[in-house]
C-alpha cells in the first residue's frame, strides 16, 4: 500500500511539471489558434539562458552571492524570451495571419529548429546544472499510516509548488487584469477584438511573452533535476498528450490533464512495464488520451466544436 | 505561346479523360520519365545515386503518400514514420520467415501490414479531427519506436537491435550496384505515382476532397465518411509502408527503429506542405528540397567559413544547419504558403501568355 502510494505522488509531482510544459502550449493555443511546437525548444532556451546567465553572473559577483546571481539571470533570461517572443510575432505570426492550423503548425516547428540552432549557438551545447538551492534530499513521511513511511522528494514538493502558484498567478492574470481581458477577447473572436480597439499584434507579443515565462519556470525546475540538454526539447513530446487530454483551450484541463497523464505513466510503468519489457511511459501517456479522446472528442474541458453546413 | 491548349479538341470520351489532356503536359512528363531512366544513369555518379537520388526518390514515394491524406483527405498526420516502420519491418519479417519470397512480393505485403496497422490505429481518431487527430497521431509513432526497439519477435531476436538484410534480386537480377537500386527505386515510383494520379481523379479521390473541404456537407450529399476517410488512411499507409520497406532494404541495408523516428515523420509532413498540398508534383518538390537543403547546407557553410577566415567547428556548422533550414521553411511558409507546386503552376500560367505581356 505504501509503495502504491509512493508511485501514484510521484505520478501527481510528474504530472505537475508535465502541466508546467503544457500550460505554455494551451496559453499560446487559445490567444493565437497556433499549435506550438516549439514549446519544447522554448523550454530548453530558456533554460540555457537561465544556466549561462547564472553562471556568468556568479562569477562577475565573486561567486558568493549565488541568489543575487540567480535572480539578475531570472530577469535577464525573461529578457531574452521577450526578445524571442517580439522576433517570433515580428518575423513569423505577422506574416502568416489568416493561414491554415497545418501550416502555422509546421511554421512552429521550423521556430523550433531556428530557438535550438540559436540557444546552443549563443550559450553552448554541453549539460550545464542549474542550482537554484532547491533541496535534493528525500524526506520521508506519513510513518504512521504506511509501515516504512513514504519517501518524497522534497524537490518535486517545491516543484509542484511553484506550478500551483503558477496556475493561481496565470489565472488572476487572465480573469481581473485589463491585459488579460484584451487577450481572452482576442481568444474569442481576432476581429471582434480588434473592432473594438484591442491591437492583434501587441496581443500575440504579449501572450508568447507570457508562454515564454511559463518555458523559463519549467525549464528552470526541470533543469535543476536534469541538468540543461538538448534533450530537455523534447519534453515538449511528453507534454502532448497531457494538452489533448485536458482540451487545448483549457488551463484547468492542462492542470488536470497532467495529473492524470503523471500518475497514468508511472503506475503503468510499474505495475504493467514489467511485463512487457519497460520503457512504455511514452507511448502509454498518448494511448490513455487517445482513449479519453474516444469518448470526449474535444478533450476533457475543450470547447465543444459545434458543425455546420 | 508554346504551352498553350488551343486547337486540341477532343472527340472521345476517352480523350477527354486522359490523365494529362494537354499534348505539352504529356511530352513533358514523359519526357522527365525519359530522361530518370536513360539521362541520369548516364550522368550521375555513384555519390549522386548513393547521397541523393535514392534518399530523394525513395522519400517522394512516402511523400506521396502522406500527401494523399493531408493534402488530398485533409487529416494531419504526424506518425506516418511510424508506419514507414510498420513497411519495413513486415517486409523484413515476410522476406527471412518465408522461404523464397520474392523480392517485389515482401515489398509490397509490407505496405499491406502497413496499411492494414493503418487502419487499426486510425479507427480511434475517427472521432477526432484536426489538430487533436495530428497529436493523436503520435500515438502510432510512439508506440511503434517502442515495439520495434522492446518487443524482440520483430528483429528477430538479434541482439545489437538492427536488423539487414542483403542479396537483393528480382527475377534473378541482382540489384547490388548504387545504379540498380536507383533504377528500382525508379520503376516503383513511376508505378506509384501513376497510381496516385488516378486514384485522385476517381472517385474515391472526390471524396476525399469532398471530405476534405467541408466534411459535414459531404456526408449530406451521401458521401460516406468513415469509408472515405478509412480508405484515404488504408491507401496513405499502404504508399508510406512501401516506401519504409524500400528505405530499409535498398537505401539503408540495415537499419534500427531510430531510422523511422518522429523526426521523420516531421521531415514527410514538411515535404507535403512545402512541396504544395493536395498535388502529386508538389511531393516530388518538396522532398527534392527536403533531401537537397542539408547537404547543400553541410558542402557549402564550412566553404563559406573558410572564405571569411572563420574555422566554424563541427557542432558549429550542425546549428547553423539547425537555424538556416529552420529559417527557410518558415521563409517559405510566408512566401509561398501552398508549396512550390503552386510556384509551378504560377510558371505554366505565364508560359501560357509568353512571349506577349497579356
Amino acid at each position: 500500500m505504501g509503495f502504491f502510494v509512493e508511485t501514484l505522488i510521484g505520478g501527481l509531482m510528474a504530472g505537475m511539471l508535465y502541466s508546467l510544459v503544457a500550460l505554455g502550449f494551451v496559453l499560446i493555443f487559445k490567444a493565437s489558434g497556433v499549435f506550438n511546437f516549439a514549446q519544447g525548444a522554448m523550454v530548453l532556451f530558456a533554460a540555457l539562458a537561465m544556466a549561462r546567465f547564472s553562471e556568468w553572473a556568479n562569477i562577475a559577483l565573486g561567486g558568493d552571492n549565488l541568489f543575487l546571481a540567480n535572480v539578475i539571470a531570472f530577469f535577464a533570461a525573461g529578457v531574452v524570451m521577450f526578445i524571442a517572443a517580439w522576433a517570433i510575432e515580428r518575423l513569423v505570426l505577422r506574416n502568416l495571419v489568416n493561414q491554415e492550423g497545418a501550416t502555422l503548425l509546421m511554421a512552429t516547428l521550423g521556430i523550433a529548429y531556428v530557438l535550438e540552432g540559436i540557444g546552443q549557438t549563443i550559450f553552448g551545447s554541453e549539460v550545464y546544472p542549474i542550482n537554484v538551492g532547491m533541496p535534493k534530499d528525500p524526506v520521508i513521511m506519513f510513518e504512521s499510516l504506511f509501515e516504512g513511511g513514504i519517501m518524497i522528494n522534497k524537490e518535486d514538493f517545491i516543484a509542484a509548488l511553484i506550478a500551483a502558484i503558477l496556475v493561481a498567478v496565470l489565472t488572476i492574470f487572465f480573469q481581473k487584469t485589463p491585459v488579460g481581458r484584451a487577450l481572452r477577447a482576442v481568444a474569442d473572436d481576432h476581429q471582434a477584438a480588434q473592432s473594438i480597439g484591442i491591437p492583434l499584434n501587441r496581443t500575440w507579443v504579449i501572450v508568447w511573452f507570457v508562454a515564454g515565462l511559463v518555458a523559463l519556470v519549467a525549464g528552470i525546475i526541470w533543469g535543476s533535476k536534469l541538468g540543461v540538454q538538448f534533450s530537455l526539447a523534447t519534453v515538449a513530446m511528453r507534454a502532448l498528450p497531457v494538452v489533448i487530454l485536458g482540451g487545448l483551450t483549457s488551463v484547468p484541463g492542462a492542470i488536470v490533464g497532467g495529473l492524470i497523464i503523471g500518475v497514468g505513466e508511472k503506475l503503468s510503468e510499474v505495475y504493467l512495464g514489467p511485463y512487457v519489457g519497460g520503457g512504455i511511459e511514452i507511448w502509454f501517456a498518448y494511448m490513455l488520451a487517445l482513449v479519453f479522446l474516444l469518448f470526449r472528442p474535444q478533450g476533457l474541458f475543450g470547447e465543444k466544436i459545434i458543425d455546420r453546413v | 505561346m508554346i504551352y498553350r491548349e488551343n486547337g486540341q479538341f477532343k472527340t472521345t470520351y476517352a480523350a477527354d479523360q486522359q490523365i494529362f489532356t494537354i499534348a505539352q503536359d504529356k511530352v513533358f512528363v514523359l519526357g522527365v520519365i525519359a530522361f530518370a531512366f536513360i539521362g541520369i544513369p548516364l550522368l550521375a555518379d555513384e555519390y549522386m545515386f548513393r547521397a541523393i537520388l535514392i534518399p530523394f526518390l525513395i522519400l517522394s514515394l512516402a511523400a506521396l503518400g502522406v500527401n494523399l491524406l493531408v493534402g488530398y483527405c485533409g487529416q494531419i498526420t504526424l506518425g506516418a514514420g511510424a508506419f514507414m516502420a510498420i513497411g519495413a519491418y513486415a517486409a523484413y519479417n515476410f522476406m527471412i520467415r518465408i522461404d523464397g519470397m520474392p523480392l517485389i512480393f515482401g515489398l509490397l505485403l509490407g505496405g499491406l501490414a502497413s496499411a492494414g496497422m493503418g487502419i487499426l490505429f486510425w479507427i480511434p481518431s475517427l472521432r477526432v479531427r484536426g489538430l487533436y487527430l495530428a497529436v493523436a497521431t503520435l500515438a502510432a509513432q510512439f508506440f511503434c519506436d517502442w515495439a520495434f526497439l522492446r518487443l524482440g519477435w520483430f528483429t528477430n531476436y538479434s541482439s545489437s537491435g538492427s536488423v539487414s538484410i542483403s542479396n537483393l534480386s528480382v527475377f534473378g537480377w541482382g540489384i547490388d550496384s548504387p545504379l540498380e537500386k536507383y533504377l528500382f527505386c525508379l520503376c516503383f515510383i513511376v508505378v506509384f505515382a501513376f497510381v496516385a494520379k488516378n486514384l485522385t481523379r476517381a472517385s474515391i479521390g472526390r471524396q476525399w476532397m469532398a471530405i476534405r473541404d467541408m466534411d459535414v456537407a459531404a456526408e449530406v450529399i451521401g458521401i460516406r465518411p468513415m469509408w472515405a476517410k478509412l480508405s484515404a488512411f488504408a491507401v496513405s499507409s499502404f504508399f508510406v509502408g512501401v516506401a519504409g520497406a524500400l528505405w530499409g532494404f535498398v537505401h539503408l541495408g540495415s537499419w534500427e527503429p531510430a531510422a523511422f523516428s518522429v523526426d521523420r515523420s516531421f521531415q514527410l509532413l514538411f515535404m507535403v506542405i512545402i512541396g504544395g498540398m493536395g498535388s502529386i508534383l508538389g511531393s516530388f518538390f518538396g522532398a527534392a528540397f527536403i533531401v537537397v537543403l542539408p547537404i547543400f547546407l553541410n558542402q557549402v557553410l564550412p566553404a563559406l567559413g573558410h572564405l571569411f577566415g572563420i574555422e566554424i567547428s563541427t557542432a558549429g556548422i550542425s546549428h547553423a544547419e539547425l537555424i538556416i533550414f529552420g529559417s527557410l521553411i518558415v521563409f517559405f511558409l510566408i512566401v509561398e504558403p501552398h508549396g512550390l507546386a503552386r510556384l509551378w503552376s504560377i510558371a505554366k500560367e505565364k508560359l501560357r501568355l509568353w512571349p506577349f505581356p497579356h
